[in-house]
C-alpha cells in the first residue's frame, strides 16, 4: 500500500481536516508541556477509577462526538439544502451518513449517558464507587479507543459508507472494498467490550452496593433505569459481538455467513443487527427517561407520580424490546404472520411508554413547578417525544410500514424519539447534574436562549421530513431533481439544522462563560434535590463520596433525611474508608486494542497479533498482580470535612 | 439453600473445576466441528447434533465457570436464568423463523 493511498486525498473538506486535527493535536500537546501538565494528565485522569472521573471522561468525549457527528448532519443539510446540489459527491455523502449515524448512537449517545450514570449512580445509591473500579476504567478507555480507530478512519484510509446498518451485501467487500468497512466493524466490536463491561459493572453496583436502608423499591428512579437498561446491555451487546465477529470474518478470512455467494444469508446480517439494535434504542431511552422523571419530581417539588408503575412499565419495555426487531425490516417480505406478529408487538410496547408519560403529567400536576433550564428539557421532551412516538406506531402497522419504509418520514420519526428523547435528556441531565461534577452551576440565562433554539431548531428541522416522506422522498440520497417539488421544504429543513448547530455552540460558550463567571456552590445541593446525590458535604463530592453512609427510610432519601433534619453528623462515626488503586493498565490495555483493530483495519496481521498479544500480557500482569487497594484515614476526612464547612 | 462455598473457594488448590470445563468446552467444540465438517450425516441430523452440543456446553459453563451452584439467593438466580433462557429462545428460534418463514 502506497502512502498516497493511505491517507485520503484529493477533497479539499479533508485536506481542512488534516489540518484541525493537526493543528488540534500540536494545541494540545503544547499547552500540556507548557505548562507541564503531562504528569498531572497521567496521575489524575489517564489512571483513574474514580467513577466520577470516569463519568467526566465520558461526557467530554460525547460533547466531541456530539460536535463531529453534528458537523456530518450540518454538511448533509448542506448538500440537501438544494436540489442538484455539488458540495459532496455520492460516495462522500454516504461515508457522512455513515459516521453521522454511527457516531451519534455509538459514540455519543451511550456514553453521554453512561458518563451520568457513571458520575450519578454509585451517589444515588450512597455507594464509595462502582463494583468494580478498574473494570470501569476498562470499560472507558476500550470505548474511547473504539471510538478513536472509528474517527480516524475519514483522514486514514477511508470512511465507511455502507450506512450505520451496514446491510450485506453493500458492506462487503465486493461492494465496499477498502479498509472502511472494517474501521466499523473493529471500532465498535472494541468499543462494544467497554458498554458490555459497563452493563455488568452497574448491575452489580446496584445490586450488591446501595446503602443500608435502601430496599429495590427504594432506589431512585434513575438508577432503576440504570439497572435495566444495564440487563438488557448485557443480553443485547453479545448479539452485536457475535454479529460483528461474523461479518469480520467474511470481510477478512472469506467465510460466508452473510455473503451472496457461498451460500451465505444476506439478510441474517440485518436480523442479527436488528436483534441487538432495537435493544439498543431502549439503551438509549430508558436512561433518558430515568433523568426525566428526576428532574420532573425535583423541580414539581413532589414524589414522583406512581413510582412503581415507572419501575414495572421500564421492566416491561425490556422485555419487549427483545421481541420487535424485524418492524426494522417488514419489507424485507417474510410472510403475512410474521409481520403481523411484530407489528403487534411493538404497537404493545407503546403501552408502558405511554403510562410513563401520564406518569410524569401526574408528577407535575399540582406541583410547584421551577422552570429551571434542566426542567425546561423535559417538558420540551414530552411534547416532542409525543410525536415522535405517535408516528412510531404508525409505522409499526407492516403494511403502511411498505409506504414509509426508507423515507423521510421514518428519518423524522426516529429523530424525534432520538433527539427529543435522548439528546434532550443528555442536555437535561448534563445542566442538572453540572454542579455536582464542577461545583458550579450553567448560566441559566444561556441554557435558556440555548434550549429554545434548539428546541425550534429542532421542530424547524424535523417537522418538514415527516411531509417529505409522505412526498416520496426516499433516505439516502446525496442530491434530488427540481422537478421532485422537495426544494423548498428541505431548504427549511437546512435552516432548522443550522438552528440547532448554533445551540451547541451557545452549550459550549456557556460551560466557558460558567467556569468563568458562576459563583461557585457552597452546598451540595443547589437545586434542593430530593436524592441521594445532593446528599454529599461540599458541592463537589470527595474521591470517596461520602464521610459517613447515609441511611435511608424511604423513597427520595434525601429529601426525607432533610425533613427529619438528621444531617448533623457525628464525628465518631467517621471510620477509615477502603479505596481502589490507581492503574495504568486499563489505558494501556486499550492502546493495545487500538493498535491491533488498526491492523486489522488495513489487513496487516502482524500488526494485529502484536496488538492482541499486548493485550494479553496486560490481562496476564493484572491477573498476578495483588493490590489490595488503600485506606483513607480519619483524620484526612476530618481534614476534608473541615475544610468544607470554612 | 445450600452454604456459601466461600471456605472452601479462599483455599489455594489447583482449579480443577475450570480445567476440566475449559477442556470439555474444547472437546465439545471440535466434536461440533467435526460431526459439521467430516461425518456423512443427513443435514437435519447434523443440525439437531450441534444443537445437543450447543446446549450442553452451555450447561456445563454455567456449572464449572459461572457459579450457578454458589447462591443466597435462589429467587434472583431463577430470574435471571429464565430471562437468559428466553432471551436466548427468542433469539435463537425467533430468527430462525423469521428467516425461513415466507421461503418455504
Amino acid at each position: 500500500m502506497k502512502w498516497d493511498e493511505f491517507f485520503v486525498t484529493g477533497d479539499p473538506l479533508i485536506y481542512g481536516a488534516d489540518v484541525a486535527i493537526a493543528v488540534t493535536v500540536l494545541a494540545i500537546v503544547s499547552v500540556l508541556t507548557y505548562f507541564k501538565r503531562w504528569g498531572w494528565l497521567w496521575r489524575e485522569w489517564l489512571t483513574t477509577v474514580d467513577h466520577k472521573k470516569i463519568g467526566i471522561m465520558y461526557l467530554i468525549s460525547a460533547i466531541l462526538m456530539l460536535f463531529r457527528g453534528g458537523v456530518d448532519a450540518l454538511i448533509m443539510r448542506t448538500q440537501l439544502a438544494v436540489p442538484n446540489a455539488g458540495f459532496l459527491n455520492s460516495q462522500h455523502y454516504n461515508e457522512i451518513f455513515t459516521t453521522h449515524g454511527t457516531i451519534m448512537i455509538i459514540f455519543m449517545a451511550m456514553p453521554f449517558l453512561i458518563g451520568l450514570m457513571n458520575v450519578v449512580v454509585p451517589l444515588q445509591i450512597g455507594a464509595r464507587d462502582v463494583a468494580y473500579p478498574y473494570l470501569n476504567a476498562v470499560s472507558f478507555w476500550t470505548f474511547f479507543m473504539g471510538a478513536m480507530l472509528f474517527n480516524i478512519s475519514f483522514v486514514i484510509g477511508g470512511s465507511p459508507s455502507a450506512g450505520w446498518t451496514s446491510y450485506m451485501p453493500l458492506a462487503s467487500n465486493e461492494l465496499s472494498p477498502g479498509p472502511g468497512q472494517n474501521y466499523y466493524l473493529l471500532g465498535l466490536q472494541i468499543s462494544g467490550i467497554g458498554t458490555l463491561l459497563t452493563g455488568i459493572n452497574f448491575i452489580v453496583t446496584i445490586l450488591k452496593m446501595r446503602a443500608p436502608g435502601m430496599t429495590l423499591l427504594r432506589m431512585p428512579i434513575f438508577t432503576w433505569s440504570t439497572l435495566v437498561t444495564s440487563i438488557i446491555i448485557v443480553f443485547a451487546f453479545p448479539i452485536l459481538t457475535v454479529a460483528l465477529a461474523l461479518m469480520t470474518f467474511d470481510r477478512l478470512f472469506g467465510s460466508h455467513f452473510f455473503t451472496l455467494s457461498g451460500e451465505g444469508l444476506d439478510m441474517l446480517w440485518a436480523n442479527l443487527f436488528w436483534l441487538w439494535g432495537h435493544p439498543e434504542v431502549y439503551i438509549v431511552i430508558l436512561p433518558a427517561f430515568g433523568i426525566f422523571s428526576e428532574i420532573i419530581s425535583t423541580f414539581s417539588r413532589k414524589t414522583l407520580f406512581g413510582y412503581k408503575a415507572m419501575v414495572y412499565s421500564m421492566i416491561i419495555i425490556a422485555a419487549l424490546s427483545f421481541l420487535v426487531w424485524v418492524h426494522h425490516f417488514f419489507t424485507m417480505g417474510t410472510g403475512a404472520l410474521v409481520n403481523s406478529v411484530f407489528s403487534i408487538t411493538t404497537m404493545a410496547i407503546g403501552i408502558p411508554t405511554g403510562v410513563k408519560i401520564f406518569n410524569w403529567l401526574f408528577t407535575m400536576y399540582k406541583g410547584r413547578i421551577q422552570f429551571t433550564t434542566p426542567m425546561l428539557w423535559s417538558l420540551g421532551f414530552i411534547v416532542n417525544f409525543v410525536i415522535g412516538g405517535v408516528t412510531g406506531v404508525m409505522l409499526a402497522m407492516a403494511a403502511a410500514d411498505y409506504q414509509y419504509h426508507n423515507t423521510y418520514f421514518l428519518v423524522a420519526h426516529f429523530h424525534y424519539v432520538l433527539i427529543a428523547g435522548t439528546v434532550f435528556a443528555c442536555f437535561a441531565g448534563f445542566h442538572y447534574w453540572y454542579p455536582k461534577m464542577f461545583g458550579h452551576k450553567l448560566n441559566e440565562k444561556i441554557g435558556k436562549w440555548c434550549f429554545w433554539l434548539f428546541m425550534i431548531g429542532f421542530n424547524v428541522c424535523f417537522m418538514p421530513m415527516y411531509f417529505l416522506g409522505l412526498a416520496g422522498m426516499p433516505r439516502r440520497i446525496y442530491t434530488y431533481d427540481p422537478e421532485s417539488g422537495w426544494f423548498s421544504l428541505n431548504f427549511v429543513a437546512t435552516i432548522g439544522a443550522f438552528l440547532m448547530g448554533a445551540a451547541f455552540i451557545l452549550l459550549v460558550y456557556n460551560i466557558y462563560y460558567s467556569i468563568r463567571r458562576q459563583k461557585p456552590e457552597v452546598s451540595g445541593d443547589p437545586w434542593d434535590g430530593r436524592t441521594l446525590e445532593w446528599a454529599t458535604d461540599g458541592a463537589i463530592p470527595p474521591h470517596y463520596n461520602f464521610a459517613v453512609i447515609p441511611k435511608v427510610t424511604g423513597l427520595d432519601a434525601f429529601w426525607r433525611l432533610k425533613k427529619e433534619k438528621q444531617r448533623e453528623r457525628i464525628d465518631d462515626a467517621i471510620l477509615p474508608i477502603h479505596m481502589p488503586s490507581h492503574s495504568g493498565k486499563p489505558f494501556m490495555m486499550s492502546v493495545f486494542f487500538f493498535i491491533s483493530g488498526f491492523g486489522l483495519v488495513f489487513e496487516w496481521f502482524w500488526m494485529g497479533i502484536v496488538g492482541a498479544v499486548g493485550v494479553l500480557v496486560i490481562m496476564i500482569l493484572r491477573s498476578l498482580e495483588c493490590d489490595k487497594g488503600y485506606y483513607v484515614s480519619v483524620e484526612e476526612i476530618k481534614r476534608d470535612l473541615s475544610s468544607i464547612k470554612q | 439453600m445450600a452454604k456459601p462455598q466461600a471456605a472452601v473457594q479462599n483455599k489455594r488448590t489447583f482449579p480443577f473445576k475450570h480445567f476440566v470445563g475449559y477442556l470439555f468446552s474444547i472437546v465439545l467444540t471440535l466434536l461440533a466441528v467435526w460431526v459439521a465438517f467430516e461425518s456423512e450425516l443427513p443435514a437435519k441430523v447434523i443440525m439437531n447434533v450441534i444443537y445437543i452440543f450447543a446446549f450442553l456446553q452451555a450447561a456445563l459453563q454455567l456449572l464449572m465457570f459461572m457459579h450457578i451452584t454458589e447462591t443466597s439467593n435462589g429467587r434472583i438466580q431463577t430470574g435471571t436464568i429464565l430471562f437468559a433462557v428466553f432471551i436466548a429462545i427468542t433469539v435463537a428460534a425467533g430468527s430462525v423463523w423469521v428467516m425461513s418463514a415466507g421461503h418455504s
